[in-house]
């Protein structure tokens, strides 16, 4: 790797009593790739996932975001702080929208921190001012942009929660690039898609990859789509890693293969 | 030093009543994850239940003490017990799974409802009860202060006791129990395992109601005046009791409730009595921010 | 649903009413001197049997079963009914006090109505929009109206200098309550800020040297009109109302005269906080709100501060709430602990909740049949709070997001640019 990962993880722990969900984990993702972590259910995959965006604080290890130059130290920052000021952005597992706002101000909550500092904390945007409404306008142009490439631009007015599934999954990664992040992790985007919608899927996170040079990291089950795109898989087996490395070594591992299918090998 | 052992005793059978009140919040959150806010009107109409059943016996000819008030235990039992079904039939067990607020609201508005059905049937009025269990112990004398231990203080301990003792049992032996514990696990689980949700649930609360209404019986005969309001201001010490010694505890509540009588016991004593109920919500905030867990309770994770 | 069925349904529910009415409303206690009589009320529980009877079997038959929808409705354009309400009602409100039938009773009645419809808006920032529920919310009212009090007592200041003060008070303590308590859950929150309610009354009663304790305070400064009194005689040699417009004093007209003043007064205020509060709605502060309403988690998700969210919504919440209280002390030109209990929380509550929480014009109707009923009778005074409580469970079971709930976006996409053709 030419330059420094985005992302490092290291000895990352996470203790839930005397539960060890993640055990020791290190390992990095590098600017400009699509990571994937697969392994079992119940692997730790999603805890980790939660670690990375402060949703749990680390028992120990730690993780360090490089976005331009700046080094953070997540496993020390809230949630909110993560996502605000080292631009990392998720999707849930079980779809997390804004069930009863329209698709658009979906969007447009996004970009919260960006209209916030622009209205001068409201008084601004109470009495018009020109900056705010410059911004506003802007990331009304964005979200049409988000909106335009996941297909959904005719149903910027419905509700989030009327859409059809596939639509929901795609708004919440249209979302999650509204906030302009370095790096993008996604909890299963492919679940619950059928192949033509995981098909899109591959496609959507390439070109976002190719377009806005953002990392993704993503959880997946749909090997497909894991194959398909990823750069560099990790596996992860009972909180450990036990594979880590480009996808065509990764299939063929024979540690891999017994994590999935027991000691039998499937020819 | 007699002074002091006053207030210990008279804290610690006021702490007995609100730890009775304090197990049906503990239940009813540790199981569905909610505030009965209703709880402290149910405890009312207990107390209400109890004093009528005690004058309609007297006008039915039931003077004979014990008997009187063992029929005035059944009573205020059943009929609370009744109450507390209804509540959650009708407000709580529709909106399982709305929106989170939904149930709060829903309690919140059963609360006011209770609150003036009962100012409504009963009158505003105070109503009061003659004695009915007199005398007791004289443990020590200083300077004319005499320390006083009543035969009634000691029935609401020993029944608290017993109750305490009859529903841990309960809860770690019987099939309900077992079905409890699971519910309040994993209600999907356990429904998939064959548990009857609903039933358990039900009962839970109806369990809540009837400790509940055993403690309003004894307010009424301890105190011997009670009103239609009785049930906010106990209500929330109670629940405040609940979070002290940790949220869906069941030991938790009965050792928050004894620790709020005492503390109410000794503030009124020693400090302010004006300000005994803004020593209470003072703990209720302080344990909330500093350690929302309580004294037995176990730290809540965030499901994500 | 088949007759057998449903009549075994209702007998099962009148059943349960029977054994419910029988202690408490079969009998009650009377003490008269010469000892406690029981009086039996067997009629009572045989009608309320019936009519549970009657209401369950009814009920089962009625085609509008609860369709509870869990997915909330967002309305594109604005139905043209509920439009044209909100504009009618305007028109009423300020016609009113000249209407053929008013009288100083229905000006004060309005007056009253308006108060409710302030602290119905303010809650519903807190409640509605940013779902949080508060339950103390009497205590910023007080504050609002006792700062009023005491700054016209101590300071000798006047109504319109003291309101920005009442405001900013209330404010300042909602923002000093809700600081430590921001990061509880739902339900906890809810009961922090019912013993936050309970203890500034307590406060309230018993601090006599400051606050006058449970005798209140009198003679609060009333509005004026650009600094002329409504009053037979200005203080410090000014002119009086009645002299600037050189119109004949008389006590009643006078009476009638700031009456009126104070309705136009409140009514005025109560617009701009109106027009506030739609204002911040399509702000990205007021959006957040509603994004940590929906979900709090996907909201940190995104980089918002939910401590700053929650608190700019108390503090708007109790800003209001702090007018409001201004308005009710020069309303009553009197103020005393026991107007802020929990009932009084409790009842906009209510409102909000009724009124469809996030919708304004919800919250006036709300608060016009709160604050009216009573006024139909006795009875319907004591059934009031009853009905307010039933109606609260019947709202969350059937209609949980109330009954004007349904939401326009707060934002919609302009126009496209026509591309010019190549």
């Amino acid at each position: 790797m030419s330059e420094a990962p985005l992302l490092g993880v290291e000895q990352l722990t996470m203790r839930f009593g005397g539960l060890l969900a993640v055990d020791a984990l290190s390992f990095a993702v590098a600017a400009h790739d699509i990571t994937a972590i697969i392994g079992p259910n119940g692997a730790g995959k999603t805890t980790v996932f939660n670690c990375l965006t402060g949703f749990y604080r680390p028992s120990a290890g730690s993780l360090a975001l490089n976005r331009s130059g700046k080094l953070m130290r997540l496993e020390r920052m809230e949630g909110w702080r993560i996502a605000r000021d080292a631009g990392v952005a998720r999707t849930f597992q079980n779809i997390r929208l804004f069930a009863g706002m329209s698709v658009l101000e979906n969007l447009i909550i996004a970009q919260h921190n960006a209209l916030s500092r622009a209205s001068f904390y409201t008084i601004g945007g109470l009495f018009g001012s020109r900056a705010y409404r410059a911004a506003e306008a802007a990331a009304l142009e964005k979200a049409r942009y988000w909106l335009e490439r996941v297909g959904l631009a005719a149903s910027a007015d419905l509700a989030a929660s009327t859409l059809p599934y596939g639509a929901q999954r795609r708004l919440e990664i249209a979302r999650a690039m509204c906030t302009d992040p370095a790096l993008l992790c996604l909890d299963e985007p492919a679940a619950g898609l059928n192949p033509h919608e995981s098909a899109e899927l591959n496609h959507l996170l390439l070109s976002i990859r190719e377009r806005h040079g953002v990392g993704v990291l993503l959880i997946e089950h749909d090997m497909n789509v894991v194959m398909g795109i990823s750069d560099h898989i990790i596996v992860l087996d009972y909180g450990r890693k036990i594979a880590d490395g480009a996808p065509a070594a990764v299939r063929r591992d024979p540690a891999v293969i017994k994590a999935y299918l027991g000691e039998e090998e499937e020819a | 030093m007699s002074y002091f052992l006053q207030q210990l005793i008279n804290g610690l059978t006021l702490g007995a009543i609100y730890g009775l009140i304090a197990i049906g919040y503990t239940m009813v959150y540790g199981i569905v994850g909610m505030i009965n806010f209703a709880h402290g009107e149910i405890y009312m109409i207990g107390a209400f239940v109890s004093l009528i059943t005690y004058f309609v016996l007297g006008v039915a000819g039931v003077t004979w003490v014990p008997l009187a008030l063992a029929l005035v235990l059944l009573s205020a039992m059943g009929f609370t017990a009744f109450y507390g079904w209804t509540v959650e039939r009708v407000a709580y067990r529709p909106l399982r799974g709305s929106f989170r607020l939904a149930p709060l609201i829903s309690a919140i508005g059963m609360s006011i409802f209770l609150q003036n059905y009962v100012q409504l049937v009963q009158g505003a009025q105070v109503k009061s009860m003659p004695p009915v269990i007199d005398g007791g112990f004289h443990l020590m004398e200083t300077n004319g202060f005499v320390v006083q231990l009543s035969y009634l203080q000691i029935m609401i301990m020993l029944t608290t006791v017993a109750l305490m003792a009859g529903f841990s049992i309960m809860i770690a032996a019987t099939p309900l129990g077992r079905a409890q514990r699971a519910c309040e696990q994993d209600m999907t689980m356990a429904a998939l395992l064959g548990i009857n949700v609903d039933r358990t649930i039900s009962t839970t609360f109806v369990i809540g109601a009837i400790l509940a209404a055993v403690a309003g019986m004894m307010v009424t005969l301890y105190y011997g005046v009670i009103d239609f309001f009785i049930g906010f201001l106990a209500g929330m010490k109670a629940f405040t009791a609940a979070v002290l010694g940790g949220i869906g505890s069941l030991p938790g509540a009965m050792l928050g409730g004894l620790l709020i009588g005492l503390i109410e016991a000794f503030w009124a004593g020693y400090f302010n009595a004006a300000y005994k109920d803004v020593a209470v919500f003072g703990i209720l905030i302080l344990v909330l921010i500093v350690r929302p867990s309580g004294l037995l309770g176990r730290p809540e994770v965030e499901k994500v | 649903m088949p007759l057998r069925l449903a009549a075994k349904d209702a007998a099962l529910a009148a059943f349960v009413a029977l054994v419910l009415a029988i202690p408490l409303i079969g009998f009650t206690t009377h003490e008269t001197g010469s000892g406690t009589i029981v009086e039996t009320r067997f009629r009572w529980v045989a009608i309320a049997v019936a009519v549970v009877f009657a209401g369950r079997l009814a009920w089962a038959f009625v085609p509008w079963r609860a369709r509870r929808s869990s997915a909330p409705r967002l309305v594109q354009h604005r139905k043209l009914n509920t439009k044209y309400l909100g504009w009618l009602a305007l028109a009423g409100a300020i016609l009113w006090p000249f209407l053929p039938f008013a009288s100083n009773y229905l000006i004060f009645l309005a007056t009253t109505v308006l108060i409710y419809i302030m602290l119905g808006w303010g809650l519903n920032v807190v409640v509605g929009l940013a779902g949080l529920l508060n339950l103390g919310y009497a205590a910023f009212y007080a504050v609002g109206a006792y700062t009023l009090a005491l700054a016209g007592q101590y300071w000798g200041i006047g109504f319109w200098e003291a309101l920005p003060l009442c405001g900013v008070m209330a404010a300042i303590v909602g923002v000093l309550l809700a600081l430590p308590v921001l990061r509880l859950r739902g339900d906890y929150l809810a009961i922090v800020t019912l013993g936050f309610g309970e203890i500034i009354r307590i406060v309230l009663i018993n601090w006599q040297s400051f606050t006058g304790g449970p005798n209140g305070v009198n003679d609060l400064p009333l509005p004026t009109f650009f600094g002329m009194p409504f009053s037979a005689r200005a203080p410090g040699g000014g002119k009086t109302f009645a002299q600037f417009f050189g119109l004949h004093f008389s006590p009643l007209a006078n009476a009638t005269e700031r009456l009126i003043f104070i309705y136009y007064s409140i009514l005025a205020v109560a617009l701009l906080t109106n027009l506030l509060v739609l204002r911040l709605r399509r702000l990205p502060i007021g959006r957040a709100w509603e994004a940590l309403r929906e979900d709090e988690i996907a909201s940190r998700a995104l980089g918002i501060n939910p401590i700053n969210v929650k608190l700019s919504a108390f503090a708007i919440g109790a800003l209001l709430a702090g007018f409001a209280g201004a308005f009710f002390g020069a309303h009553q030109s009197f103020v005393s602990p026991e107007s802020f209990n929990f009932q009084e929380s409790a009842t906009v509550l209510a409102i909000v909740v009724l009124g469809g929480m996030g919708s304004q014009l919800g919250v006036v109707l709300a608060a016009i049949i709160l604050v009216t009923l009573p006024e139909f009778g006795r009875e319907f005074a004591q059934f009031r709070m009853l009905l307010f409580g039933a109606s609260m469970v019947a709202i969350m079971v059937w209609r949980p997001r109330g009954l004007l709930s349904l939401r326009t976006p707060s934002i919609r996409l302009p126009e496209a640019p026509r591309e010019a053709a190549p």
